[in-house]
C-alpha cells in the first residue's frame, strides 16, 4: 500500500503528499490535465511546445532552472496525448525552492517573445531528430492518421507538421495558458523526506493564493466504431520492409484495457512470447517484432510492429500474424501462460515503485484518472483476469473490421 | 487561517541549505567470497521486495581476437544448453517475472538478473547452467547473424549512429576495442567454434565478480554459493592484455550519409586520461560548466539562446583504460558550421575568463544535489561501487570527488581549460 494524504486547497488544487523517510530527497510533481488531444487540428503540437515555454521564465522569476540547480535540484517534463507533467527532485531540505518555482509558473508565465522564438526552433529540431531524420520515423504519424478519423489521437504529441509549431504566436500561448494552466486543472504531488503538515503549509503558502481558474471540461469527438479494415501502403528510403498493425481497444479505466495489457504480454512480452517464438525464431519472417499498447486515457490502440527478414513477402508476414491472432481468438491461453504474464505484471509494478519520482508520478496520474487510491488496486485488476477474458476480448479487438495495417516498403 | 499572501514575495528564492554543506555518504558494501574464491559485493537496501544480481566477466571485446566474437558469445549465452532450448530458458525467467539481460562492453561482459527477491533461488540454477553448459546452437547463431545484420543496416541510416562509430575510430584506432565497430561482413564471418572457444576461456573458466543489491533474502549468500561457488572460474586475474590506442592523424571529417538528411550529427572529441589521472575529477567539474547538464554553457548558448538543436552535451567517456572528452549534438543541417563555431567559442571563453563565483557555486550545488539523488536506492549504490571496483578505485575516490566538487577553484578550472580545451587537439566530425 502506498501511503499518502490528499488535500484540496480552497482554489481547487488537489495536493497529494507521500512521505518516505528512506530517501534524503524530495520530489515535486505538477501534472496538468492537458495534452495533445486538447489541441485544434490546425494547431497541433501546441501542448508540447507549451511545455518548453514553461521553462522560459515566469511572472516573478526570470529563470526557472538556475535557482533549482542552485538548490541542488534537477527537473524535467513530458507531454503526451493526454497530459503534461512537470517534475523536479532536490534535496529535501530545499523543498521550498521547488514549491516557489512551480507555483510561480502556475500563477503566470512571463510570455517572453524571445523564448517563444527559440523554443519553436528547438522543438522543430526535436521533431526532425525523432520523426523526420530517422528511418521509419513517420510510422506513427501515418498510423494515427489512419486509425483515427475524428478523435484527436489522430496526431502525434509533437504535432502533425513542422509548420504548426513554426506558426505558433504569443497570443496562442497566452490563451492556452489561461485555459489549461490553473489550480482547477492541476494535481500537485509532494513526495519524499517531508513532513505532511509542513508540506501542506508550503502548498498553501505558495499555491493557495493562485486564482482557481476555470475547470476545463473537454468535449472530444467520439471515434466511431470502425466497420471495415483499413490499409495504407508506403514506399520509403529504408533498408527493410516493415509491417505495422493496430486495433482499437478500451479506455484506461475499462476492463478491456487490463485484458489488452496482458494480451500484449502473451503475444509480445519477452523471449518466450508467442509472436517472437513463432515469427522471429521458428518461421524467421521478422527480424524483430513487438506487441504493445499506448496506455492511453481514452480509447487507445494495441499494435504489432516488426521488420521483415529480407526476401520474405508481406503477404506471408501478414498471414503468419493472422494465424497467431486466430489462435488467441479461438483457443484459451493455458493457466500457466496466464500466470506467467500476471507474474510479469506484478514484477513490473514492484520495480516501477522503487523510484520516488516514479511513485510521485503514478500518484498524480491516478489522481488525474479520478482517484490516486487506484494505484493500490491495479494489481488486483490484473489478478482477476481469466483465460476466458483473454479469449473473449481477443475476439473483439482482433476482429478484421477493427484492424489497421500499414505496409511500409523499402524502395531499394 | 493563512494570511501570508500580502507578505509573500515571489521574487526572492526561499532560503536554501547549500548542498555543498551536506555530508555525503556512500553506504558500504558487504564483501564475501564463494567456495571457489569468487568475490561477491552486496548492498542491502531498499523498501521493495526486488533485487538485482550482476555477474561481471572479463569477457569484453578487449579479449576477442576476431571482431564481434565477444558480443556474440555474450548475446547467445542464453540461447540453449544441453537440456534446455532458448525458448525454455526464456520461458523460465519470464514465468517468474524476471529479466535476464546480458551486455558486452569493452573490458567486461555481464549477465544481469532483475527479479522479485522471493524468486532468486528459482532463477540462479538456470544461470549456473548457462555458465557451465551453453551450447550455442548453429540455428540460433544463424538467426542472430541475420537479425543483427538487419538491425545494423537500419542503424547505418542514422547519422548519430554513424558518427558515434567514426569518432571513436579516430580517437583510438580501428584495431583498438574502443575504436572498433562491426560490418555485416564481420557478422558473416562469425563462426560457432570461435564463440565456443571464447565462452570456455572467458566465461566457463573466466574471471567473475558478483554484485548483488536490493532487499536481499536472508539466505542469499547460501543461494549464491550453491549456484556459483563450485564453478571453475579463474579468479586470479593473471591475464592482462595490453592494447594501445593509435589516434588518427587527420582531425577534421565530413561525411554525407544521407543526401536528404535534415540534421547533422556533430562530434567534437579529444583523447583524455582515465579516472586515475589527477586531472580527472577536476575536469568533471569543468565539463559540467561547459556542457555537462541542462544549465551548462553549451546548452544555454546553442539550444536555449540560438535554438540550433534539441540538445548538446559534453562528457568524459566511461572507459577503464583511457577516456575521451566528447561534445555531441544533432543539430539543423544548415547550422552545423555555426554550432561548431559556438563550441570553440565556449572553449575559448573558458580559457580566457575565470568562471565567476556565482556560476561555479551553482555547478557545485547542482553536482552535489544530483549525486545525493544518485545515491538513493540499492541499485544506484551498487552500480557506483561496481564502477569503482572495476576501475580499481576505492572509497577515497568517492570522498575525493566530493572534496573536489566543493573546493576546486576557478583558477584551477581555467588552467585545465588551457591544458585540455585547445581546438587543435580535437577531432571534428560532421555526418549528415
Amino acid at each position: 500500500m502506498i501511503q499518502y494524504n490528499k488535500f484540496i486547497l480552497d482554489n481547487g488544487l488537489r495536493v497529494l503528499i507521500h512521505k518516505d523517510d528512506s530517501t534524503p530527497m524530495a520530489v515535486v510533481n505538477v501534472l496538468y490535465d492537458v495534452g495533445a488531444k486538447d489541441e485544434l487540428p490546425n494547431k497541433t503540437g501546441f501542448a508540447h511546445l507549451f511545455e518548453h515555454l514553461m521553462f522560459g521564465g515566469s511572472i516573478n522569476i526570470e529563470d526557472y532552472d538556475e535557482p533549482l540547480q542552485r538548490a541542488g535540484g534537477e527537473n524535467n517534463a513530458y507531454t503526451t496525448n493526454d497530459l503534461t507533467n512537470y517534475y523536479c527532485q532536490l534535496p529535501a531540505e530545499n523543498l521550498e525552492t521547488a514549491m516557489w518555482l512551480e507555483s510561480d509558473r502556475m500563477l503566470s508565465l512571463a510570455f517572453n517573445k524571445k523564448s517563444l522564438e527559440t523554443q519553436r526552433k528547438v522543438v522543430c529540431e526535436e521533431f526532425k531528430e525523432h520523426y523526420i531524420n530517422k528511418p521509419y520515423g513517420d510510422v506513427w504519424a501515418k498510423m494515427r492518421a489512419l486509425t483515427y478519423t475524428v478523435h484527436p489521437y489522430g496526431w502525434m504529441t509533437i504535432g502533425k507538421e513542422l509548420s504548426h509549431v513554426e506558426d505558433a504566436t504569443l497570443e496562442d500561448v497566452k490563451a492556452f495558458f489561461k485555459k489549461h494552466y490553473c489550480p482547477a486543472n492541476a494535481v500537485l504531488v509532494i513526495a519524499g523526506k517531508v513532513e505532511t503538515t509542513t508540506a501542506l503549509e508550503l502548498a498553501n503558502k505558495w499555491f493557495g493564493s493562485i486564482p482557481s481558474g476555470e475547470k476545463y471540461n473537454r468535449n472530444l469527438p467520439l471515434e466511431p466504431v470502425q466497420t471495415a479494415p483499413k490499409f495504407l501502403e508506403v514506399k520509403a528510403d529504408v533498408p527493410l520492409d516493415a509491417l505495422v498493425k493496430a486495433w482499437h481497444i478500451d479506455s484506461r479505466l475499462e476492463k478491456g484495457y487490463y485484458v489488452a495489457d496482458l494480451i500484449t504480454e502473451v503475444l509480445g512480452g519477452g523471449g518466450s512470447s508467442r509472436l517472437f517464438q513463432k515469427l522471429v525464431k521458428e518461421k524467421q519472417l521478422f527480424s524483430n517484432l513487438d506487441c504493445y499498447h499506448f496506455g492511453s486515457v481514452e480509447k487507445g490502440l494495441i499494435a504489432i510492429e516488426g521488420k521483415l527478414v529480407k526476401g520474405k513477402s508481406m503477404q506471408d508476414a501478414e498471414d503468419a500474424i493472422e494465424e497467431e491472432l486466430q489462435k488467441i481468438m479461438t483457443e484459451l491461453v493455458s493457466e500457466n501462460e496466464l500466470q506467467k504474464v500476471k507474474n510479469k505484471t506484478e514484477s513490473v509494478i514492484a520495480f516501477e515503485d522503487m523510484a520516488l519520482m516514479s511513485r510521485a508520478n503514478s500518484l498524480a496520474f491516478y489522481e488525474l484518472l479520478g482517484d490516486a487510491t487506484m494505484m493500490d488496486t491495479e494489481l488486483s485488476k490484473y489478478q482477476a483476469i481469466t483465460t476466458q477474458d483473454i479469449l473473449e476480448y481477443s475476439k473483439i479487438i482482433f476482429n478484421k473490421n477493427n484492424s489497421n495495417t500499414l505496409r511500409y516498403y523499402s524502395k531499394n | 487561517m493563512y494570511n501570508q499572501n500580502k507578505m509573500l514575495n515571489r521574487t526572492i528564492q526561499p532560503h536554501i541549505t547549500q548542498p555543498t554543506e551536506f555530508n555525503l555518504h556512500l553506504k558500504p558494501y558487504q564483501h564475501f567470497t564463494l567456495d571457489n574464491g569468487t568475490n561477491v559485493y552486496a548492498v542491502e537496501a531498499g523498501e521493495q521486495d526486488v533485487l538485482m544480481l550482476e555477474l561481471v566477466f572479463n569477457a569484453g571485446n578487449w579479449y576477442e581476437d576476431k571482431n564481434i566474437i565477444a558480443g556474440s558469445a555474450n548475446f547467445l549465452l542464453k540461447n540453449g544448453t544441453s537440456s534446455k532450448t532458448a525458448y525454455e530458458i526464456n520461458e523460465h525467467f519470464d514465468f517468474y517475472g524476471a529479466y535476464l539481460n546480458r551486455s558486452c562492453y569493452n573490458e567486461t561482459a555481464t549477465i544481469t538478473l532483475h527479479c522479485l527477491n522471493k524468486n532468486l533461488h528459482q532463477l540462479t540454477p538456470v544461470i549456473t547452467e548457462l555458465l557451465s553448459d551453453a551450447i550455442f546452437p548453429e540455428n540460433e547463431l544463424a538467426i542472430y547473424k541475420q537479425n543483427q545484420k538487419q538491425r545494423l543496416e537500419v542503424n547505418l541510416k542514422k547519422c548519430d549512429f554513424v558518427a558515434n562509430r567514426l569518432i571513436d575510430e579516430y580517437l583510438f584506432g580501428f584495431h583498438h576495442p574502443y575504436g572498433r565497430y562491426t560490418s555485416t561482413l564481420d557478422y558473416d564471418a562469425v563462426d560457432r567454434e570461435s564463440i565456443v572457444e571464447f565462452y570456455k576461456q572467458y566465461y566457463q573458466k573466466g574471471n567473475c565478480k558478483i554484485f548483488i543489491g536490493g532487499k536481499l533474502p536472508v539466505n542469499y549468500q547460501a543461494v549464491l554459493n550453491e549456484a556459483f561457488g563450485k564453478l571453475p572460474f579463474n579468479n586470479t586475474d593473471l591475464f592482462q592484455k595490453e592494447i594501445h590506442s593509435a589516434p588518427a592523424i587527420t582531425k577534421k571529417y565530413n561525411l554525407i550519409n544521407d543526401a536528404n538528411g535534415v540534421q547533422a550529427a556533430v562530434r567534437i572529441a579529444r583523447n583524455f586520461p582515465n579516472k586515475h589521472h589527477p586531472d580527472f575529477q577536476k575536469t568533471l567539474v569543468l565539463n559540467n560548466v561547459f556542457g555537462g547538464f541542462f544549465g551548462s554553457r553549451l546548452m544555454s548558448n546553442i539550444r536555449e539562446d540560438k535554438g540550433y538543436t534539441y540538445g548538446i552535451h559534453s562528457y568524459l567517456q566511461n572507459h577503464i583504460h583511457e577516456s575521451a572528452w566528447m561534445i555531441s549534438t544533432e543539430c539543423g543541417r544548415d547550422v552545423a558550421a555555426a554550432t561548431i563555431d559556438e563550441v570553440y567559442k565556449e572553449m575559448k571563453i573558458l580559457q580566457d575568463t575565470l568562471i565567476d563565483a556565482e556560476e561555479l557555486d551553482l555547478v557545485r550545488n547542482y553536482m552535489i544535489g544530483t549525486l545525493l539523488g544518485d545515491l538513493d536506492g540499492p541499485f544506484q549504490i551498487l552500480s557506483r561501487w561496481k564502477s569503482y571496483i572495476l576501475n580499481d578505485l576505492s572509497i577515497d575516490y568517492f570522498n575525493n570527488a566530493i572534496k573536489t566538487i566543493k573546493t576546486v577553484s576557478a583558477e584551477e578550472l581555467q588552467s585545465l581549460a588551457k591544458k585540455y580545451l585547445n581546438p587543435d587537439e580535437f577531432y571534428e566530425l560532421v555526418v549528415v
